[in-house]
């Protein structure tokens, strides 16, 4: 997996997510969600092109349910994207590369 | 010029791989648009992409994951060198051949082309249905049926898909109510059988969502009976919609011959379309059987009849099948 590529649980999610300087796009996924496995390799690509500017968190809903249930994830993929440690945008749903850059835009 | 493909494939469910497998064990190397990760139906890998355990599907006595039936068919269609693209097909120009398709402003040219873009499901179409979905409003059991653990939700629909999604949420919901506009199930035998055994799940019959009700999330829904006109609260966390399937032919509109529905129209016993060249396979063309199986059989007739129509045509030598052909 690529370097700016975190694997999340609930226990270092605030640290590696809140103590972040970096915006952080974490991905909730999980083993059984057809469309999070299509995004995945986008996701890769994304960290990598924007490594520096952006990090991503994969947090898998079955080994991390606190955090999940936290940020009341009710569907994946679910995309949260954490400025300053706090949650700035939140895309529910999978969708390709260009829409997905689009919508971060702003973030990057 | 751009070169000119032989076979372009439009979608990349059971049928667009299994024409991908044919055609490329061909020779004609062929192109597949696979489309663009979605939650929807509409995705790489079709509606199997959404499923869990496919039980129908000969060859696999135990049964196969729905996505792991799609990654392997894929990579069968690879080996035998099928190329793939991610992208989703923006627009269409069949006024040839060759045929145009554009992915944004780039153009891909082919002699021929087969349309497999599949169908995705039908919303009920309220406005609090899509202000609400992926906060308990869910087209996909299998991504959201875990955030239900213990709680109670609801399935709209009378099919087939409509009464796996409950059976497959009563593994992880309290209770699953099925709200159904008839009195009784056009689903099979089979599984009408299993939901009406499952102690789990209740039926309301004669009845449709007029309303999805909750600020943050799903709370509830309004249910209306059909014949007595009473509406009612049903307090659910969940709402998963599965009335039915609308084909994906969008960009072929005024390209191709469909019916009001939308489904591609071919000919009786081909996969050809309207237009010389153009195939149709899978549920884009179908809404009677809509199966993987009866997908991928169209696929492979889709395969041989575009190999049979470039061979007829003189444009497919198979021998020089990579050699791009300009004039």
């Amino acid at each position: 997996m690529a370097d700016n590529i975190t694997i999340l649980t609930d226990t270092n999610f605030n640290e590696e997510v809140q103590g972040s300087a970096e915006p952080v796009l974490v991905d909730f996924w999980a083993e059984w969600c057809g469309p999070c496995k299509m995004i995945s390799p986008v996701l890769e690509e994304i960290g990598r092109e924007h490594a520096g500017k952006l990090r991503i968190g994969k947090l898998n809903v079955d080994d991390a349910p606190d955090t999940a249930r936290q940020f009341q994830v009710m569907s994946i993929p679910t995309l949260i994207l954490f400025k300053d440690g706090e949650p700035a945008k939140r895309l529910v749903g999978a969708r390709g590369k260009g829409q997905l850059l689009e919508e971060l835009s702003a973030f990057l | 010029m751009a070169e000119i493909r032989d076979v372009v494939i439009v979608g990349s469910g059971p049928s667009g791989l299994t024409a991908a497998i044919y055609t490329a064990r061909a020779n004609l190397h062929p192109l597949v648009l696979e489309g663009e990760p979605s939650s929807t139906s509409d995705q790489p890998g079709g509606q199997l992409m959404l499923t869990t355990e496919v039980e129908n599907y000969p060859g696999f006595i135990d049964g196969i994951l729905g996505p792991e039936l799609m990654s392997n068919m894929r990579a069968q269609a690879a080996r035998f060198g099928a190329e793939f693209r991610t992208v989703k097909a923006t627009r269409v120009d069949f006024s040839g051949p060759p045929h145009r398709i554009y992915v944004g402003d780039e153009e891909i040219v082919a002699h021929s082309v087969i349309v497999s873009t599949g169908a995705r499901s039908l919303l009920l179409d309220l406005p609090n249905e899509s202000r609400l979905m992926g906060y308990g409003v869910s087209t996909c059991a299998t991504c959201d049926g875990f955030f239900h653990r213990g709680r109670e939700i609801a399935v709209v629909g009378g099919g087939d898909s409509a009464l796996e999604e409950a059976l497959f949420l009563t593994k992880f919901a309290e209770k699953v109510t099925l709200v159904h506009r008839r009195k009784e199930l056009r689903a099979s035998k089979i599984m009408q059988e299993r939901a009406f055994r499952n102690p789990k799940i209740d039926f309301l019959w004669d009845s449709v969502v007029v309303d999805v009700l909750g600020e943050h999330a799903v709370e509830g829904i309004l249910v209306r009976n059909v014949v007595t006109g009473a509406e009612s609260t049903v307090p659910v966390s969940g709402l998963f919609v599965a009335i039915g399937h609308v084909p994906n032919t969008d960009v072929f509109r005024g390209q191709l011959d469909m019916e009001e529905s939308g489904y591609l129209v071919t000919q009786p016993g081909s996969t050809a379309t309207n237009v010389e060249g153009v195939f149709a396979a899978g549920d884009v063309q179908d809404h009677v059987y809509r199966q993987a199986i009866t997908a991928a059989g169209s696929g492979c007739m889709a395969a041989i009849d575009a190999e049979r129509w470039l061979e007829a045509r003189g444009d497919a030598d198979h021998d020089i099948a990579e050699t791009p052909r300009n004039w």
